[in-house]
């Protein structure tokens, strides 16, 4: 038997005890066993498959609204690469963006709020070999999987209707991946912070803007400087960036830095998440 | 004092939160094979101790050993050979009864295979064959918890911690909880029990440490426990007065302690029927006169006291 550990810190105020001592390696990002919690997620959806095909249709109904409507009012538009494109043709890609967000935030904030403060899902695994980290992981890669079944399907539905325009479009689905990521990493580590589900209005709040104003209706060109530094740096914009670029075929360099954007995002959601649900069961 | 070496070792196990001390520096060794039990009032530190057992609450100070590993270096590895029972209980209430112990026997890794074969058996140990394809949420309290205790022992422990397994269940449901827990004691499994019941704790436990305001007050078998902390029989007298206190007094000498309810008196002796004979030689005239063993609820309320706790 090793020698053991005498661990005697003085407890200095309410957060001293939770702060300074843990059982969960530090900074736990997962393993391995967080699929077991996508295992969980996918056998509980399998009986709700209506809830789980419900997510797709909102980005599908704005498609259809735009192409067949809005489209014949609105003129050709220039498209990242400076030639002109039908507007449905600018839209779609945005709304691909937005439908790899909806479909990760829905279960990283309400799925994870339920699941920590009612069901109590976490304190059972957390008795098992799992660890916070794992849990985390386990969420946000459920959800990066909701939220890129959404988005893959949306690809399919915009070949279909000949909306894709270069094969740099099969980029668009890791990249939508990696967005998916970053929503919900930070989604579940805002879930953590939630009271009670009227906090839950800030994440509409959040959500809503974001949808309309992120380059996804109308480019970044309209908005007059100041507003357009604030649009850029929301992360939506980022990813209908780079997905509206792939799909018509202007691949840029910028868009490194876009998924650099989405990267420190995911990590940094992923880092906190972790913590947050150490801090709160593992008391 | 142990043939093989503890499977959990406390050395003046210590938690906190903030500046109040939930577990002040306690000792305890449980060896391979024991039902050994934490018994005290609400607030005395039992949850907490079974908590930094189960490897979900860090150490304040002190040493724990579990399984001979540290739970600060090899938590997971511990929880992988521990179940537990935890006070309320945390059933997936998304899924059937059968996926609930389908889906945490793959927490622990486990291949399909071996957690189907174990489910099916777990779910006749528990009598919830016929609820398998049942949704959790609508079970009663007592078939919850048999589901969490077949969930628990789903990766096979060695160790299996319950937090008051039978709180708020009827005398039904408690029984045969005992029953099985007996006979998982019976196959080798350890168990550590924490409990306010006393019947319980006489029931299940080889040994038992009472705990009080997050210490140890006295450690023993129940026996051990009753003969050291009380007498063999407990002679209980009511009178037809309003206040007993002054009659306290003309009881003086019966017995080894008399102690004072607002209801009765307790003659606290090892012949109760010559207590009572005593008492009648006296010339009192009790209402109510009656002879009972000693029990652990003797020996817990002497401890802790009879002030209410919250």
């Amino acid at each position: 038997m090793s020698t053991p550990t005498v661990l005697d810190r003085a407890a200095d105020g309410a957060a001293g005890a939770a702060a300074g001592l843990r059982i969960t390696p530090t900074w736990s990002l997962g393993s391995r066993r967080a699929m077991r919690l996508v295992e969980r997620n996918g056998r509980v959806y399998f009986r709700m498959w209506v809830i789980f095909v419900s997510g797709f249709f909102e980005p599908l109904f704005y498609l259809l609204s735009i192409s067949v409507g809005i489209s014949k009012l609105a003129g050709p538009v220039a498209g990242p690469g400076g030639h002109l494109i039908s507007y449905t043709a600018f839209v779609a890609p945005a709304l691909m963006a937005v439908s790899s967000m909806n479909g990760a935030v829905m279960d990283a904030t309400f799925g994870v709020f339920f699941k920590l403060k009612f069901a109590k899902v976490y304190d059972a695994v957390l008795a098992t070999p799992m660890d916070s980290g794992d849990v985390a992981l386990g969420e946000i890669s459920w959800a990066v999987l909701r939220g890129g079944i959404y988005s893959c399907v949306f690809l399919v539905v915009m070949a279909g209707m000949g909306l894709v325009h270069s094969p740099w479009a099969a980029l668009a689905v890791p990249v939508s991946l990696l967005e998916g990521f970053g929503f919900a990493a930070v989604a579940m580590a805002t879930a953590t912070y939630m009271r009670s589900w009227q906090d839950f209005d800030f994440v509409t709040l959040a959500l809503m803007p974001m949808f309309l104003f992120s380059g996804t209706f109308y480019p970044l060109s309209v908005y007059p400087s100041g507003l357009r530094e604030l649009v850029l740096a929301t992360p939506l914009y980022q990813g209908v960036a780079v997905i509206r670029g792939l799909d018509l075929g202007s691949p840029t360099w910028s868009m490194a830095g876009h998924c650099l954007y989405l990267l420190v995002m995911s990590v940094a959601g992923l880092m906190v998440a972790s913590r947050r649900l150490e801090r709160l069961i593992l008391k | 004092m142990f043939p093989e070496s503890p499977l959990i070792q406390a050395r003046a196990l210590t938690k906190r939160f903030g500046s109040f001390v939930a577990v002040d520096g306690i000792d305890f060794d449980v060896a391979p094979g024991e039902a050994f039990g934490f018994l005290g009032p609400n607030g005395a530190g039992k949850t907490s101790t079974m908590r930094m057992i189960a490897c979900m609450s860090p150490v304040s100070s002190g040493t724990l050993r579990i399984l001979g590993m540290d739970p600060i270096t090899d938590g997971p590895n511990i929880r992988r050979r521990i179940g537990l029972v935890p006070q309320e209980d945390t059933l997936d209430l998304e899924m059937t009864v059968l996926d609930n112990l389908l889906v945490y026997g793959r927490y622990f890794d486990l291949p399909r295979k071996v957690i189907r074969e174990r489910a099916r058996r777990l779910l006749d140990f528990a009598q919830l064959t016929d609820r398998a394809n049942d949704k959790v949420d609508p079970l009663s309290g007592g078939l919850k918890r048999r589901l969490t205790i077949a969930r628990s022992l789903i990766s096979e422990p060695e160790l299996l911690l319950l937090d008051e397994p039978t709180t708020g269940l009827d005398p039904q449901a408690r029984h045969l909880l005992w029953d099985r827990l007996y006979r998982l004691k019976q196959q080798g499994v350890t168990l550590i029990i924490t409990t306010h019941y006393m019947d319980e704790a006489e029931q299940l436990c080889d040994r038992l440490v009472v705990m009080d305001k997050g210490r140890i007050a006295a450690e023993g078998s129940p026996r051990e426990l009753i003969t050291r902390y009380s007498t063999r029989e407990v002679l209980e007298l009511r009178f037809r007065v309003d206040d007993h206190a002054p009659l306290a007094a003309q009881l003086a000498g019966l017995g080894e302690r008399i102690e004072t309810l607002p209801d009765r008196l307790l003659v606290y002796t090892d012949d109760g029927e010559s207590a009572a004979k005593s008492v009648a030689d006296r010339g009192l005239d009790p209402v109510a006169s009656f002879v009972r063993r000693s029990s652990l609820e003797d020996v817990f309320l002497r401890l802790t006291g009879r002030t209410l706790v919250d």
